[in-house]
C-alpha cells in the first residue's frame, strides 16, 4: 500500500499555484468588470443603471457549478471543439466575482455621506472629479475589509473549477486520495493549503486598514 | 445698485410640503443679506436654491448672471461664481486641510500643485490658521473646522458666498471665531448670503435683513429692522431670540 511521499506534497504544492493562479485571474479579471459594473450601478443614465442591476441579478442568483457548466459546454456549442480548463474556470469565476464584487463596492460608494458629493459638487468639480478625488478615496478605505473577505471567498470556491476538468487544489486531493486511500490525511493536509493562502490576506486586510486609516482615527 | 442675486416668486415643494410660496428679494454687490426665521420658514431652502442644490417649481432667480431656473442652466459656471458653506462643515476626511483647499483649485482651474499650495497657505492665513494647513479635519476642532471649510471656498475667488447656518453645530466661543472670520469677509467687500439664527452678529453686520415666515419673505429691510419689527411674528421671533 503506498503512502503519503514527498512526492505527493510536491503535486499538491503544483496545485495550489493553480489554485492561486485561478484566484489571482477571477479577482484582476472580476474587479475590473465588478468596478466597471459598479460605477454603471450609480450611473446617472437610468438604461445603465438597470441594464447593471439585472446583469448582477442575474450573476447572483446562479450558482457558481452552473455558471461554470455553462461556459464550459455553452462555449461548446457555439462551435469551439475543447475550451481548455484553465479559459473556462477563470471567465466562470471572473463573472460570478463582477457580480458580487459590483454590488459590494456600489455599497461602499453609496455609504460616503452624500454631503461629500454636494460639497464636491459646491466647488464646481465635474462628476469624474468628484468620484475619483473624493468619493473612491473614502469608499476605499470603507471597501477593504469585505473585498478582502471576498477574495478569500474566491479562493474557496476556485474548487469547483475541478467541474470542468481544472486541476487545483481539492481536486489534487481527490487524485492522490485514488491512489493512496487515505482521505483525512490528505484533505487535512489540503485544508492547511487553503488555510497558507488565506490567511495571509486577512492579515494583510488588517495591515491595509490600519495604513488608511492614518491621519483619521 | 446692480443685483448679484435676485429670486422672484420662488415656488418650492418637497412631495405635498411647500416649502417656499412666492419668494421674492434681491442682494446688490458688496451687500451682506442675513435670512432669518423658525426652523421650518424655508431660509436654509431658499439659499440652497440659489446654488441649485436644489430645483425649483416656479419663479425665477439670477445669481451673477446665471439664470438658475433655467434647465440648460451650466452648474459648474454657476459654482465657480458662487462658494457655500456647510453648518456640518463637510471637509474631505481623507484630505490635510491643505489639500481641501488645493483640490478644487487644482482640478477646476488647473493651478499647478504649488500654486495651488501658496494659495491655500494665503486663505488659512486669512482665517487664522496658517499653522494647521498638515491636518486632518479629525484633528480640528469644529470652529477650525468650519474655518478651513470657509478657506476652501474662497480659494476659488467666488463673487458670492453663502453660508447655511454655519455657526448652529458650534459652541458660543467657536461661534464667535468662526463669526469673526466672516465679519473680515464682509468688510473686505465680499458679497454675502447667509442663514443664521445669531440675531446679534445680523444687527452688527448686514447690511439687510430677510424674515423668512412661512415659506414667503415677511418682512425686509436694514439691519436696525430687528430693534423696530413691522410685524407681530417678527416682533415674536425677535423677541424670542433675545
Amino acid at each position: 500500500m503506498p503512502t503519503f511521499t514527498i512526492v505527493h506534497l510536491e503535486y499538491l504544492s503544483w496545485a495550489a499555484l493553480w489554485t492561486i493562479g485561478l484566484s489571482a485571474i477571477a479577482f484582476l479579471g472580476g474587479g475590473l468588470l465588478g468596478f466597471a459594473m459598479a460605477l454603471a450601478r450609480i450611473s446617472p443614465n437610468r438604461w445603465v443603471r438597470n441594464a447593471a442591476a439585472v446583469y448582477i441579478q442575474i450573476i447572483q442568483g446562479t450558482p457558481l457549478l452552473i455558471l461554470l457548466f455553462l461556459i464550459y459546454f455553452g462555449v461548446a456549442i457555439l462551435g469551439f471543439n475543447r475550451v481548455p480548463a484553465i479559459l473556462a474556470a477563470g471567465v466562470g469565476l471572473t463573472i460570478y466575482a463582477s457580480g458580487f464584487l459590483a454590488e459590494i463596492w456600489r455599497g461602499c460608494i453609496e455609504s460616503v455621506p452624500k454631503t461629500q458629493w454636494e460639497a464636491a459638487e459646491c466647488l464646481a468639480m465635474t462628476r469624474w472629479q468628484r468620484m475619483t478625488r473624493v468619493i473612491l478615496p473614502q469608499a476605499v478605505k470603507i471597501a477593504t475589509p469585505s473585498t478582502v473577505g471576498f477574495m478569500v471567498q474566491i479562493v474557496k470556491n476556485t474548487s469547483l473549477a475541478s467541474v470542468v476538468g481544472f486541476i487545483e487544489l481539492s481536486q489534487a486531493g481527490k487524485v492522490i486520495n485514488n491512489s493512496i486511500f487515505e482521505p483525512f490525511k490528505i484533505f487535512v493536509i489540503v485544508a492547511i493549503f487553503y488555510f497558507a493562502i488565506c490567511f495571509p490576506l486577512s492579515t494583510w486586510s488588517r495591515s491595509l486598514e490600519r495604513k488608511l486609516n492614518v491621519g483619521r482615527r | 445698485m446692480s443685483a448679484v442675486v435676485s429670486l422672484t416668486n420662488v415656488h418650492k415643494r418637497f412631495g405635498a410640503v411647500k416649502v417656499l410660496n412666492g419668494v421674492s428679494f434681491e442682494v446688490g454687490r458688496g451687500e451682506v443679506a442675513a435670512v432669518i426665521g423658525q426652523s421650518g420658514s424655508g431660509k436654509s431652502t431658499a439659499l440652497r436654491c440659489i446654488n441649485a442644490l436644489e430645483r425649483i417649481e416656479e419663479g425665477t432667480i439670477e445669481v451673477c448672471g446665471h439664470a438658475v431656473h433655467d434647465p440648460k442652466l451650466d452648474r459648474r459656471a454657476l459654482r465657480r461664481d458662487v462658494g457655500i458653506v456647510f453648518q456640518s462643515y463637510n471637509l474631505f476626511p481623507h484630505l490635510t486641510a491643505e489639500q481641501n483647499i488645493m483640490l478644487a483649485p487644482m482640478c477646476v482651474k488647473s493651478l499647478s500643485k504649488a500654486d495651488a499650495r501658496t494659495l491655500a497657505q494665503d486663505v488659512l492665513a486669512r482665517v487664522g490658521l496658517a499653522e494647521k494647513a498638515d491636518h486632518y479635519p479629525e484633528q480640528l476642532s469644529g470652529g477650525q473646522q468650519q474655518r478651513v471649510a470657509i478657506a476652501r471656498s474662497l480659494a476659488m475667488q467666488p463673487k458670492l458666498m453663502l453660508f447655511d447656518e454655519v455657526t448652529s453645530a458650534l459652541d458660543p466661543q467657536l461661534t464667535g471665531e468662526v463669526l469673526k472670520v466672516m465679519e473680515d469677509l464682509a468688510r473686505g467687500g465680499m458679497t454675502m448670503i447667509l442663514v443664521t439664527h445669531e440675531m446679534s452678529f445680523a444687527r452688527k453686520v448686514a447690511t439687510k435683513v430677510v424674515y423668512m415666515h412661512r415659506g414667503t419673505v415677511w418682512e425686509t429691510g436694514p439691519g436696525a429692522m430687528l430693534d423696530d419689527p413691522q410685524t407681530p411674528e417678527l416682533r415674536k421671533f425677535v423677541g424670542g431670540e433675545m
